[in-house]
């Protein structure tokens, strides 16, 4: 029997009427929404279960007995409002926050093909640029908050796992630190921005920080199991167009009237194309379950994954297996809370031998891939005149692929218990204790067949087999005082701490060659300490205006004694601008805030071992000896270093608005900064004479960042059927080196970086140099004629002195875009949702080193023949020109990552089978399109050298998630 | 748990210097002041490299060592395309060229290893054998200095190191002063000539030096020593020298067996002394084209080091069989170099192989046994005779023309390649000596010597990057210091013209 209903909505605390609160028969579509006055009718079957839900409160569910006039009475959401955000070593309310911190929940992340977390959040945040390495199953990715800090030390951020920072050092086997957590167990991503957010992280705060939540259960939470299941197909996007069989022999044929060294009897009669032999399409699954809720009063979550995927490189391929289980009881009244969990993961890599990618570029398409013959496993191999190999030639890249299998089992445990004691006699005070170990371990192997050509020369090994292992222990202690002084229209939270951190790891390895004799045995074993005392003060007065300081010493075993402690200040005030009597009639402005900060972080993690200040002697190996008289000697060397060295320090001032207006449906955030890095790490050369090396680390130089970054959030249509919910986010970041050596000298035109192959060894093409961004290029300019070809070693002379020589080099660009954009989109339509991420950049150069072989010398340098990119065609280069500006282009580009469309069978299932059970289907693509003028296959390449990187392939992806 | 932060390595290779005081710590170290002129770091191969700007292999002191002495003269070219060795050959190179940057910081840590044994053995007299050989070593680096740069840092076992400090420039003539004073210190402290172990120093490699020193000493420092030249090279020929038999078998993996005339080895070994530079580079980077690799006792050839035609103009028969030293593989090659980059360009030399006198194959097809012979006896022979003809007192025609012929018997198997007085010319020494020591590190220095280096009296193919080769400016006479050293120490002034 329908009936109707009908009431009022107000606040339970004010007994106003709420506007737009959805008046909902639970589990059906049926459902209104409530007018300007809070009013509301609805017709309803007898007996149903109503829901009133709003934003901001609790939501309230009654049963419909009768016709009635049913007024309700909505709590705050006191939880909801109280939004935190976790900051290191606790947590601030949002609208207390005052540091640059941007966090993402899962709710928000990226959907489709995310097998590690990195991809969950890639162009979701301002400021935070991710990159894959490449296509690679698992492959690792370079994170960058607002530019990197250093030039030689690392600049990835630090990550923290549910307050664990984590040893960013990966192990081998493994090539990406944040692969060990499976995404579908992450709860949200924190990324502290500026350093008045990072600033208690000390040391290893410069890059920024990403503090990483992992889902838990909840105090009376119903049992809920969770599965997921997705299926993908991964197919190359497209080929190096490359000279094919019939094109190569016309160039070798006319070639070879030109140049005797050019030698048509080395042609094959086949067809081969060596892409088409070395790529696949790939399949892939991925599976996760997972069960939470609490069990008499212990709420816990477990979880187990279980990912395959085959790369598009043949006999690549990765498994991955995690499991975690978490417990976060309180006790003694909530007086004390404990969190204690376990996350495990094991992978087992495959890895393809990328050379092989280089190789199928080069390898002549006339020739077969099996030669028959028997020898060299059977595979098409370069043979001198006389029938031996030929050392010099190209591997056959299918031999590169099938005569190796390296592979590698990769094992890591995070165990980490968290206690959390609040003062029975004195609750203003929390202590709060944390041990945590993370622990991994490898064990691989590299095993070539010994027939494969390449292997035929003494000391090649052809049995490689290694372990490695990491070991991090961790210990904090932090008290906090949290007391509200009404008095005075005060807050205080104040919390101080001490942090202690070990880390360790061992690796060895052992390698034969094809008579068995041992070409390396090695042991290494190394450590380091971080020891910590830190401390934050929060005050807000009226809830207006907030003042946030903090405090860390950090004193690391990698410095000399008198160098070993940093202290980390930071400071920042906050103004919430909204809560300000003049702001009272602006009713469109729903949030202002305005922040201001300033911060110094501090970096160790150097890249140069765990001793770099103390004098060592070095020993030799077996097969580094001398012989003297009858005897050989390990030879004993002393090691160059700086007894000095100590920490880069960057200063960063931050000034960002936080602004939402009507009702939060338009939100977001402004930051401005500038980023001052001092004694920054340079390699530099030592005044020859008097260090045992030529080059050693420094502390020498200057270098700035200056940023401008913009989220915005919107929700334009939010109605019962339609919703739509878009963010937007750009950043513009700008580095500049202004000091690289210990004294002032014009002359001095930078580090050289940047190396780029095809020609020969050490050829370098950017640099670090004073007054221009890192890792600018560094290049001739190239001198086209009438008709827009390159006149093959014509350069610019630029400074006009009559010759063209070295110091005709200009900057060029760097690879870093000028601007970053990153758009994401989702539309719910009934119980369709329709998604999409793009992400564009503007600005920055590519170096397309994959064409540099382009050039007719290199048909035939050493009795081998070499096939060669089309370019060939454009630029009809006979040498190497390799400086030339020619190979640099433009890195702008506009990337549609993935788009995903799903279906929930929620409402339809529970209709026709009266099942609740949450069910959705989902397909995407991921990597669909990607919009350049780079003439090579992907603009998006590490440090903007394009060689032979692994292909991002697009992937196809169907799954589904259900969940009762 | 402040002090957890106090560590020392755990990685037992490496050693803080209060655990090496014995006599096997110190020998240890002495092996590395010799072994750092063959190998490029300490780890197989050329890993833990000890120059860090250039690639491992090719920061090998023994391979830049060639490729500066070699590649910028008649008797070598290379057909690489690596960063900017071809400005070697081109003579246009700059203070930036990689190559001249790795040689320069090459010698300098060389100086640097020797004062650190130096100053670590001092006043303990049962280690002064390897203080005596490290002074020698450091004499030996600091002659490369002059030789090739003609200045450069000062540095002794006075400095200190671990730190940042500017040492002082010295002058072609302090530099000179000082070798001489060192090398005369340590003269008699030295075993006598072929008196101490395989491989070390004796006597006469000091003694190679100072003549070195001295017959060049009108380049370096414009005041001639020819007189002393003669002394010095008295003293190595009545030393118990003899010209091994054989030319041939000088450059061959036992050549350790013709320490009758080698004086002064760089040791090499296939399996317990391996490295990309040294020989594996010198043997493998001249092999080439139809040139079997096996016949040079390695895996394969890397087609890079041939010669020029003014070199192979220096012999009237070719083929080897009248003069045994014509070493040239013409086979599948051109005399004349029409593409660099082309090995087949230019007549193959194969001086150096990884078989034994008796054809046996070294111990490791990439790594050959053969011993680079730094200082040989047919040299000193070579030296008292061009330090005879160009004035210097104490020794005679007859005498000088006897050590030649000497030289040519051996050369042809019999006297029809003997000359007399009159033939004893400098033109005629410096084309000797090319036909003698090509492509053993002496070219540069002797053609610059005859005034034959830098300028337009004497050219070859590419000399100034052009196919009939040009005059270059005098300053390529010496190379620069490398930029990256003019901005690191501030003491120091560029050589004039770069």
């Amino acid at each position: 029997q329908v009936v109707s209903i009908s009431g009022k909505v107000t606040d339970q605390e004010t007994g106003e009427g709420l506007p737009g609160v959805t008046v909902l028969v639970k589990g059906t579509t049926n459902g209104t929404i409530t007018n300007f006055d809070g009013d509301y009718t609805l017709s309803v079957d007898q007996g149903v279960t109503v829901q009133f839900s709003y934003i901001g409160y609790e939501t309230t569910e009654f049963v419909v007995s009768s016709a009635q006039t049913l007024d309700v009475a909505l709590r705050l959401d006191t939880e909801q409002l109280e939004e935190v955000v976790v900051i290191g070593y606790g947590q601030v309310r949002k609208e207390d926050a005052t540091g640059a911190v941007a966090s993402v929940s899962s709710s928000d992340f990226n959907q489709g093909a995310t097998s590690s977390p990195q991809d969950l959040i890639q162009g979701k945040v301002a400021g935070v640029f991710i990159q894959s390495e490449g296509g690679a199953p698992g492959s690792s990715a370079k994170i960058r908050i607002r530019g990197g800090s250093s030039m030689s030390a690392s600049n990835d951020p630090l990550i923290v796992i549910d307050g664990m920072p984590i040893d960013n050092r990966t192990i081998d086997g493994m090539s990406n630190v944040l692969t060990s957590i499976n995404p579908n167990d992450i709860a949200s991503f924190t990324v502290l921005k500026d350093a008045s957010s990072t600033a208690i992280y000390g040391s290893r705060a410069s890059n920024g920080v990403i503090l990483i939540t992992t889902k838990e259960g909840k105090q009376n939470q119903d049992f809920r199991v969770e599965l997921q299941s997705k299926m993908t197909v991964s197919e190359i996007k497209e080929y190096i167009d490359v000279l094919d069989a019939d094109q190569f022999r016309a160039l070798v044929n006319q070639r070879a009237e030109l140049n005797s060294s050019v030698n048509p009897a080395l042609m094959g009669n086949a067809n081969t194309n060596w892409q088409d032999e070395i790529f696949q399409t790939a399949i892939g699954h991925e599976h996760n379950l997972s069960v939470s809720g609490a069990l008499d009063k212990i709420p816990f979550r477990a979880s187990l994954g279980y990912t395959d995927q085959f790369g598009i490189l043949r006999t690549s391929s990765m498994d991955r297996k995690t499991a975690t289980f978490k417990v976060n009881p309180s006790l003694l009244d909530d007086h004390l809370k404990i969190t204690a969990g376990i996350k495990y993961m094991n992978i087992g890599n495959r890895f393809a031998d990328k050379g092989a990618i280089g190789s199928a570029l080069r390898f002549d398409p006339t020739k077969p891939v099996f030669n028959n013959t028997g020898i060299y496993g059977g595979y098409t191999t370069w043979l001198m005149s006389d029938g031996s190999r030929n050392v010099n030639g190209t591997r056959n890249p299918v031999a590169q692929l099938q005569q190796k299998r390296d592979e590698s089992d990769v094992n890591r445990y995070i165990v980490d218990a968290q206690a959390n004691y609040k003062l029975h006699f004195f609750p203003d005070i929390t202590a709060t204790l944390k041990v945590g170990l993370d622990e991994s371990d490898s064990d691989g192997f590299v095993n070539t067949d010994r027939s494969a050509s390449w292997v035929r020369t003494a000391l090649s090994g052809v049995e490689r087999d290694y372990t490695q292992k990491r070991r991090n222990k961790l210990f904090n202690f932090y008290v906090n005082y949290k007391k509200d002084l009404p008095g005075i229209a005060s807050k205080v939270d104040a919390m101080a701490g001490y942090e202690w951190q070990h880390f360790w790891s061992n690796a060895s390895a052992y390698e034969i060659d094809r008579f068995s004799d041992v070409v390396e045995d090695s042991k290494d074993e190394t450590e380091n300490y971080l020891v910590s005392f830190f401390g934050r003060a929060n005050y807000s007065y009226k809830d207006k205006y907030l003042l946030t300081a903090t405090m860390r010493a950090d004193g690391s075993s990698r410095f000399h004694k008198d160098n070993r402690w940093g202290y980390y200040p930071s400071t920042a005030l906050g103004w919430r601008i909204i809560q300000e009597p003049f702001m009272e009639n602006l009713n469109a402005v729903s949030n202002l805030k305005l922040r201001l900060g300033y911060g110094l972080t501090g970096q160790q993690e150097l890249n140069t071992g765990d001793y770099p200040y103390l004098g060592v002697y070095r020993l030799s190996d077996s097969r580094t000896q001398y012989k003297l008289g009858d005897q050989y000697y390990t030879l004993i060397r002393p090691d160059g270093y700086d007894q000095s060295l100590e920490w880069e320090k960057t200063t960063t001032y931050n000034v960002g608005v936080d602004f939402g207006f009507f009702d939060n449906r338009l939100s977001g955030t402004v930051d401005f900064y500038k980023r001052d890095t001092k004694d920054l790490l340079n390699t530099i050369p030592v005044p020859a004479g008097t260090n045992f090396t030529d080059r050693l680390l420094t502390n020498v130089g200057d270098l700035e960042n200056i940023g401008f970054e913009l989220s915005v959030n919107a929700i334009p249509v939010s109605t019962k059927d339609l919703s739509w919910e878009l963010s937007f986010n750009l950043t513009h970041n700008q580095n500049k080196v202004t000091r690289l050596t210990n004294y002032d000298d014009p002359d001095y035109k930078g580090v050289d970086t940047g190396n780029i192959s095809g020609v020969g060894v050490g050829n370098t093409i950017q640099k670090h140099a004073v007054g221009h961004p890192l890792n600018t290029f560094y290049v001739y300019e190239q001198v086209y004629d009438a008709n827009g070809k390159p006149i093959e070693g014509l350069y610019v002379d630029r400074n006009n002195d009559g010759t063209v020589n070295e110091n005709d080099k200009y900057y060029a660009e760097s690879p870093t875009p000028d601007v970053f954009m990153g758009l994401s989109s989702t539309l719910y339509y009934k119980d369709f949702d329709f998604g999409f991420n793009a992400r564009a950049a503007i600005g920055g150069q590519i170096y397309n080193n994959v064409i540099i072989g382009a050039r007719y010398q290199e048909l035939t340098v050493n009795e081998y023949l070499t096939n060669m990119p089309s370019e060939i065609n454009n630029s009809k280069f006979a040498t190497a020109q390799q400086y030339s500006d020619y190979f640099l282009e433009d890195a702008s580009y506009l990337r549609l990552d993935n788009v995903t469309l799903g279906y929930n069978f929620q409402k339809l299932l529970k209709k026709s089978v009266g099942i609740d059970l949450n069910l959705r289907l989902y397909s995407s693509v991921q990597n669909v399109f990607v919009i350049t003028d780079y003439s090579g296959l992907d603009p998006e390449v590490n440090e903007g050298i394009d060689n032979d990187i692994y292909p991002r392939p697009r992937v196809y992806l169907f799954g589904l998630s259900a969940s009762f | 748990c402040v002090n957890d932060l106090d560590t020392l390595p755990l990685d037992e290779d490496l050693l803080t210097a209060d655990k090496l005081t014995d006599d096997a710590s110190y020998k240890g170290m002495l092996a590395k002041c010799y072994a750092a002129f063959v190998v490029g770091g300490q780890t197989g191969v050329d890993g833990e490299p000890d120059i860090s700007s250039i690639n491992g292999g090719f920061s090998s002191y023994l391979r830049q060592l060639w490729n500066h002495q070699e590649l910028t003269t008649d008797e070598a070219i290379c057909a690489w395309n690596d960063g900017n060795l071809r400005d070697l050959h081109d003579m246009d190179w700059t203070a930036s060229n990689e190559f001249v940057t790795a040689m320069y910081y090459r010698i300098t840590l060389e100086v640097a290893y020797c004062n650190n044994l130096i100053s670590l053995t001092k006043d303990q007299d049962e280690f002064k054998a390897y203080n005596t050989e490290a002074r020698f070593l450091r004499a030996l680096a600091y002659w490369h200095l002059l030789d090739m740069f003609g200045t450069g840092p000062f540095v002794t076992e006075e400095d200190p190191v671990g730190s940042f400090f500017f040492p002082e420039q010295a002058t072609a003539q302090q530099l000179f002063d000082y070798i001489e004073s060192e090398l005369k210190a340590i003269e008699n402290e030295l075993p006598a000539p072929r008196t101490n172990e395989y491989g070390r120093a004796d006597q006469a490699a000091a003694w190679m030096v100072l003549s070195k020193l001295y017959l060049n000493a009108e380049t370096y420092t414009g005041t001639p020593k020819y007189t002393e030249c003669i002394t010095y090279t008295q003293k190595i020929i009545n030393g118990g020298y003899s010209l091994e038999s054989n030319y041939e078998n000088l450059f061959l993996a036992d050549n350790n067996l013709s320490n009758n005339e080698i004086i002064f080895p760089l040791v090499c070994d296939g399996e317990r002394t391996q490295t990309w530079g040294g020989m594996t580079f010198l043997i493998h980077s001249t092999v080439g084209g139809d040139m079997p690799a096996s016949d040079s006792g390695i895996d394969g050839g890397w087609g890079g080091n041939r010669t020029t035609s003014s070199f192979v103009n220096l012999f009237d028969d070719i083929t080897g069989e009248t003069d045994s030293r014509a070493l040239i593989w013409t086979e599948g090659q051109n005399l004349e170099i029409g593409d660099i980059f082309s090995f087949r360009d230019g007549y193959a030399l194969r001086k150096f192989r990884n078989i034994t006198s008796d054809g046996v194959v070294g111990s490791n097809l990439s790594h050959p046994d053969t011993d680079f012979p730094l200082f040989r006896y047919a040299d000193a022979l070579l030296m008292y005779a061009e330090a005879v003809v160009r004035g210097g007192s104490g020794g005679d025609m007859g005498t000088a023309v006897g050590y030649i012929n000497q030289i040519r018997e051996r050369a042809y198997g019999n006297a029809d390649g003997n000359i007399t007085d009159a033939d004893l010319t400098l033109d005629f020494l410096l084309d000797e000596r090319g036909r003698e020591l090509y492509w053993e590190c002496h070219r540069r220095t002797d053609l610059r010597r005859f005034g034959k280096l830098a300028g337009g009296d004497y050219v070859w193919p590419w000399k100034g990057a052009v196919a009939a080769g040009k005059s270059v400016d005098a300053k390529y006479n010496v190379f620069p210091i490398p930029g990256a050293d003019i901005n690191a120490n501030p003491n120091l002034t560029q050589t004039t013209g770069y």
